[in-house]
């Protein structure tokens, strides 16, 4: 074994030197980089709001794709989410709601963006659509998840008493994944907000779109200021979501004795 | 006396050729208490669990209120779950909500799943619960959530979720198996008395002799997934127990 382990070593150390002479990395190159670095970031300092409407326009229009994203997502995801848990339901329907989720989180969010473009048009709808897949995607492979994990007997309990299916998901499954179902979707939330700051670089809406203009017409001490403005953003986003928990979360937490 | 409950011939088999019911027959009637006893893994809580189809009957014919509930398809024995009641050996509530929504979970069969999730159930349902939290001394805990409560508190929350279905039979699973004895004593006295109180016949499965002999009115003894026994708790004797449990040693 050690014979082979010492041969694995070397190997993948001819390999990554063979692969970083493929890379036309120098050490002149480097040093040219930092200086164009450095006078880049010169350029970008101090920031200035060189477009106010356009960049308010951006945020808000991002904000709003998150949002309505999410939205859009969380409410697909529910009965998607419900139709793919295994302990629930027979295997013609988890089948086809396990693709469909597996077929939502295999792209990135920005070549879904670029696919709806072309469909769609430019605009903050491509935005809202390629985010609400990618929300589907992740929510409802979780939400999936979680429900297999429930306790069934209380499932049984509940349909013991004659009880129809969708009281037995609103008294005998919702109740044991909620908690868990609200922390995906603030998760997604954030992530989405994320994500529609960059879908506009494919035309998508955003601020995604004000960022690469600024950059394509060299005005980097605006980019500087778009940059600071995003980072804004998401912490208004992460605000939003602590919110949010707390009004859903709140009446299940467990008191401390 | 009517007859309430009617199982004819009742086989099931988990894995085919092996027979856990292997014909059972037997008739419920009247209002009283009936224990079933025998060994572990002898068919005791998958005769109770045939009876509302928790598990599937492999053969065999379960008749209540008129219908043979084996050949009900799924809508027709959702209504029928209506009328049975069931008491679980780890009590089964749902823990995140509180008692009072598990008693009313018993009503969920005769109300839109809509105005089940808004809570907008009848006043005469909530004045029930009510009725019956109070029945099994829990009044002050209706607003307390259920994995806040002890094993013999959620317990009496499961005998009250069964009767709020106003069932015509109730079934109790092993109700007092994870239970200590003072506890054990308390639910089945609870049970006893309510059943009685309401006119409903039950049927519980259990394992303790002593607590069977002093709360039901008949006895039945299984055996290797077959009834040996089925008369009162006066004609349990040591013969019959050696029949029904095998071996000498554990009724010194």
């Amino acid at each position: 074994m050690n014979w082979w382990a010492r041969a694995g070593w070397v190997a993948l150390a001819a390999y990554v030197v063979y692969a970083a002479s493929r890379l036309d990395f120098t050490w002149a190159r480097f040093m040219v980089g930092l200086d164009n670095g450095a006078r880049f970031l010169a350029r970008m300092f101090p920031p200035v709001i060189a477009q106010p409407d356009s960049l308010l326009k951006g945020l808000t229009e991002s904000l709003e794709i998150a949002v309505l994203a999410s939205f859009i997502g969380i409410l697909i995801s529910l009965p998607v989410g419900l139709a793919a848990s295994r302990n629930l339901m027979p295997v013609w329907v988890t089948w086809p709601a396990r693709a469909v989720i597996a077929i939502c989180r295999s792209f990135h969010p920005v070549i879904v963006a670029i696919v709806f473009v072309k469909a769609v048009g430019f605009g903050a709808l491509a935005g809202i659509l390629a985010l609400a897949v990618a929300s589907v995607g992740f929510i409802g492979k979780l939400f999936a998840e979680a429900i297999e994990e429930i306790s069934l007997k209380q499932v049984e309990a509940v349909r013991a008493t004659g009880a129809p299916f969708m009281s037995v998901v609103a008294y005998g499954v919702m109740p044991q994944v909620f908690s868990r179902f609200i922390g995906f979707c603030t998760y997604q939330l954030d992530s989405n907000l994320r994500n529609s700051t960059m879908v506009g670089i494919v035309g998508a809406g955003g601020i995604g779109g004000t960022l690469f203009s600024a950059f394509q017409r060299f005005d980097y001490d605006f980019v500087c200021a778009i940059l600071l403005s995003i980072i804004g953003l998401i912490m208004l986003g992460e605000v939003l979501a602590q919110w949010v928990r707390g009004v859903f979360l709140d009446r299940t937490r467990v008191q401390d004795e | 006396m009517s007859t309430s409950l009617s199982v004819r011939s009742l086989v099931k088999e988990y894995v085919r050729g092996k027979r856990v019911l292997d014909g059972v027959s037997l008739e419920i009637a009247g209002t009283g208490l009936t224990a079933i006893i025998g060994p572990s893994g002898t068919g005791k809580s998958t005769l109770v669990r045939c009876i509302n189809r928790l598990v599937q009957p492999t053969s065999g014919e379960i008749h209540f209120e008129g219908r043979d509930l084996v050949r009900l398809d799924r809508g027709e024995l959702r209504l029928a779950r209506r009328h049975i009641g069931m008491v679980f050996q780890e009590y089964n509530l749902v823990e995140r909500l509180t008692v009072i929504e598990n008693l009313l979970s018993g009503r969920l069969g005769y109300v839109s799943p809509f105005k089940a999730w808004m809570r907008r159930y009848p006043q005469a349902d909530i004045d029930r619960a009510f009725e019956l939290l109070d029945a099994v001394g829990l009044a002050s805990f209706a607003n307390t959530r259920a994995d806040a409560l002890s094993g013999g508190q959620r317990q009496r929350v499961g005998i009250a979720r069964a009767l709020m279905q106003e069932p015509k039979l109730l079934l109790a699973d092993e109700p007092t198996s994870s239970l200590d004895p003072r506890t054990s004593v308390e639910i089945m006295t609870l049970i006893s008395e309510l059943c009685t109180r309401h006119g409903i016949p039950a049927l519980v499965n259990m394992h303790d002799v002593e607590l069977a002999r002093r709360f039901a009115g008949r006895i039945v003894g299984m055996a290797a997934g077959k009834i040996v026994f089925d008369g009162p708790p006066a004609g349990l004797d040591d013969d019959v127990l050696k029949t029904i449990y095998g071996g000498a040693n554990w009724l010194q």
